[in-house]
């Protein structure tokens, strides 16, 4: 990039910081690590992708597991969020926050229910019992939820500190299928809204930048893209495109043509 | 005394606390996090926590995810 660029960019972002549960941000992106194939890879996706916030899970220790996760993220400097993947109940998801605060030293957690292991859609009855409990245990919710903003509106009422709609399925690279909810969203809740699930390529991230999302979490579509460090950079670049495209207010949708060049001073040939 | 530690049965000397068992199974002691009988067990409380016959412990570490 040129010195221009570069400090136009870095202008816009000083101007657009991200607040999320008090802390401020440059980057919009938050970046999933599930399904990457190396902590080399990893790295090396962190670090284009710009980001400044990823996410971890809790699993048994695995006495043959060689390197560590931490060892990666804690070298990159980004904030750590650990999620609640694979729980099913809320009983099962806030002991999960709470093993995940003790492990991490963050009150912060993704919160996830899931109600369906085929679609792994959220549950979000279970998904709200288990955001009040955690509330009022001290949490900073960010909440993974189905793309319903009545949902999204209970949640950001029960204190969580973000909603995150999907835009489709977990992994399913399906993109934004209903992209006048998550609009809805934006417009009904005051919490930051993250587009969580469902990114397959950077066009899909730009979509929900320029729908008014605050953020994007995604994961898969930068871990199992053929060269993960690229489509990392391509998604920065895509929430930074999709972000300034928003601020700067798109131009009306016309059925017919509306010209640009002016009649006046036509010749008449 | 027979135990079950990450859903394998374990057999364990009487009177190995959280925090022994922490140190034979993870090898980086921090961002560990321990539940016996599905409650968290704080690291403040590893080293005055004995195990007991037939507990149900997990002891958990960070992975890649979401």
């Amino acid at each position: 990039m040129t010195d221009l660029v570069e400090h136009a960019l870095a202008t816009e972002e000083a101007a657009d910081p991200f607040r999320l549960a008090g802390r401020e941000f440059t980057s919009r992106l938050l970046l999933g690590t599930g399904g990457v194939p190396s902590l080399d890879v990893l790295a090396r996706a962190v670090a284009a992708s710009g980001t400044q916030i990823v996410t971890v899970a809790l699993r048994r220790v695995d006495p043959g597991a060689r390197g560590s996760l931490l060892d990666v993220v804690e070298s990159a400097g980004v904030r750590l969020l650990p999620n609640t993947a694979g729980c099913m109940t809320a009983r099962e998801a806030v002991l999960t926050a709470q093993l995940a605060r003790e492990a991490f030293e963050t009150d912060w957690v993704k919160l996830e229910v899931i109600g369906d292991e085929d679609t792994l859609l959220p549950d979000p009855f279970e998904l709200l019992d288990a955001a009040e409990q955690l509330v009022l245990d001290g949490f900073q919710v960010l909440a993974y939820t189905s793309d319903d903003p009545v949902v999204c509106r209970r949640l950001a009422d029960a204190g969580c500190a973000a909603v995150m709609p999907l835009g489709s399925p977990i992994g399913s690279g399906l993109g934004i299928r209903n992209p006048h909810n998550i609009a809805l969203i934006r417009e009904q809740v005051e919490v930051p809204v993250i587009l969580d699930a469902g990114i397959g390529t950077a066009s899909d991230a730009a979509l929900a930048m320029e729908l008014g999302c605050d953020a994007v979490l995604l994961a898969s579509a930068v871990t199992r893209a053929r060269d993960p460090e690229r489509m990392a950079l391509a998604m920065r670049h895509a929430v930074e495109g999709g972000r300034l495209a928003q601020r700067a207010g798109r131009i009306p949708r016309r059925f017919h043509a509306e010209a640009s060049t002016p009649m006046q001073g036509l010749p008449e040939l | 005394m027979r135990l079950t530690v990450n859903g394998e049965p374990a057999e364990l000397p009487e009177g190995t606390t959280v925090a022994d068992l922490v140190a034979a199974r993870a090898e980086d002691h921090r961002r560990v996090a321990v539940a016996v009988g599905s409650a968290v067990v704080p690291r403040s409380r590893w080293a005055g926590t004995v195990l007991t016959q037939d507990d149900v412990v997990e002891v958990l570490v960070a992975v890649a995810g979401g």
